[in-house]
């Protein structure tokens, strides 16, 4: 399986580097939405449960309009009936995407969280940022997961870019609660703490979850 | 055993049936060819055979496999070649035949050589979507031939294609590749010169099926009226 799964990572990686249609926007979208924030807070700076809060739904809605294309190019233009018609583990595909979509979201928090820093945040994020990370790497994961699982259900739909987003974002906001949560003590301008490990916990139990409901479930997505 | 043996098959879209009451059987090595006006079920039928699609009724064996259950055994085993390529357009065509490579387990080296065979070679490292839709169809037929299948599923494989092309292509999806063939065609002449068996549908119903030396081209004229 290792074998199709570079294959289909080394081709989505292509398509994403010639066409450019998902990190940028996902990224211009988390910076566009933090100067709004900045705006219409009519504050310069925030911290705590409000900082932790804006970087989370930031993120998510940032994260839908990659999960939106994730399928696009494979829906469009034949992928999915080429690789049902190969003698391969169809689960290769689910594991390629939701790397694909890991990949993304990582680049989204390289470009959005300094914005972020430099446009909201009060308190310095370099003594937060280890915890921060392994909090994102957290999310992350699920909203991989859970994004690779929807785009899959609405790709074939026509009212795909509206599926996507309306299953999606239900699944997706205990990720945004728990991220929040785990986030909000290592943005606080006062006494700074490290994340609670129940909100930890709650958030590796939930990607655990769905990614055996993905593993269950892909199969018979891409099925007739 | 036959290569193909189909009995009773039956496919709908919702409450439109597509297909319905279709039987035939196909030896290994022959060529049939399909006539039909447009939504006579002729697409939906290459779909049911790739596995692609399942049979709502009836028995369907491709390559001694019972479909949809046995879909597996006949992965890998057929080449289909439909009105969408199933190539990427951002890619390349070298890159889009290395992509389809993998997924099959084939060889790079044969790659080049099919990029050779149909006269992209030179053209192999350009995104296809700067191809025109007759160089994009000779590299869907390098891709529907890669992994050497043993059944071609053809639906209108020449279109787009000129004269030259054609015969470019005739080695990898004519008669001298010798492979077990279901063509979907509009063209009479040029269908049942290539055809051993013929199968007209009309309404997703057969209308026509005999051997292709007892079918002369008014019989398939009168499926288009």
């Amino acid at each position: 399986m290792s074998r199709t799964v570079a294959a289909l990572l080394r081709k989505e990686l292509l398509v994403e580097l010639r066409t450019l249609e998902s990190v940028p926007a996902m990224s211009l979208f988390a910076v566009t939405t933090f100067v709004v924030f900045h705006f219409a807070l009519n504050r310069s700076v925030v911290d705590g449960d409000l900082a932790a809060g804006i970087l989370w739904v930031t993120l998510l809605f940032a994260a839908i309009l990659g999960v939106n294309r994730l399928f696009v190019a494979d829906a469009d233009q034949g992928g999915f009936d080429a690789f049902l018609l190969a003698p391969v583990d169809r689960t290769a595909m689910l594991v390629a995407k939701v790397i694909t979509l890991l990949a993304y979201l990582v680049v989204l928090e390289l470009v959005a969280v300094p914005a972020f820093a430099l446009l909201l945040l009060g308190p310095s994020i370099g003594d937060a940022l280890p915890d921060l990370i392994g909090v994102l790497a957290l999310g992350d994961l699920g909203v991989a997961v859970i994004g690779t699982l929807v785009a899959a259900l609405a790709v074939r739909t026509r009212a795909r870019d509206l599926l996507g987003p309306l299953l999606g974002l239900p699944l997706l906001v205990p990720i945004v609660i728990g991220g929040a949560r785990a986030t909000s003590p290592l943005l606080a301008s006062v006494h700074p703490t490290a994340p609670a490990a129940r909100w930890l916990l709650t958030l590796g139990l939930y990607d655990l979850v769905f990614g055996l409901i993905a593993y269950a479930l892909f199969d018979f997505l891409l099925e007739d | 055993m036959a290569a193909l043996h189909v009995e009773g098959l039956a496919r709908r879209y919702g409450e439109r049936e597509a297909l319905s009451g279709v039987t035939l059987t196909l030896e290994a090595g022959q060529t049939l060819v399909v006539f039909g006006p447009n939504g006579a079920g002729k697409t939906t039928l290459l779909r049911v055979l790739a596995t692609l699609l399942r049979p709502h009724a009836g028995t369907v064996s491709v390559l001694g496999s019972i479909l949809p259950e046995q879909s597996w055994g006949v992965r890998g085993r057929v080449g289909l070649l439909g009105h969408e390529p199933l190539l990427y357009r951002e890619l390349t065509a070298r890159e889009n035949l290395r992509f389809h490579a993998r997924l099959h387990g084939v060889a790079d080296g044969r790659v080049d050589e099919l990029l050779d065979a149909v006269a992209m070679t030179a053209r192999g490292r350009e995104p296809l979507r700067t191809l025109s839709r007759g160089m994009v169809q000779r590299v869907a037929v390098a891709r529907a031939v890669l992994h050497d299948p043993e059944l071609l599923l053809l639906d209108e494989p020449h279109s787009n294609l000129d004269p030259a092309a054609i015969e470019l292509v005739s080695p990898l999806i004519g008669s001298a590749s010798r492979r077990t063939r279901v063509i979907c065609s509009h063209d009479p002449t040029g269908g049942l010169a290539e055809a051993d068996v013929v199968l007209g549908l009309r309404g997703g119903r057969p209308a026509l099926l005999a051997p292709a030396s007892e079918v002369d081209r008014s019989q398939i004229a009168e499926l288009y009226r």
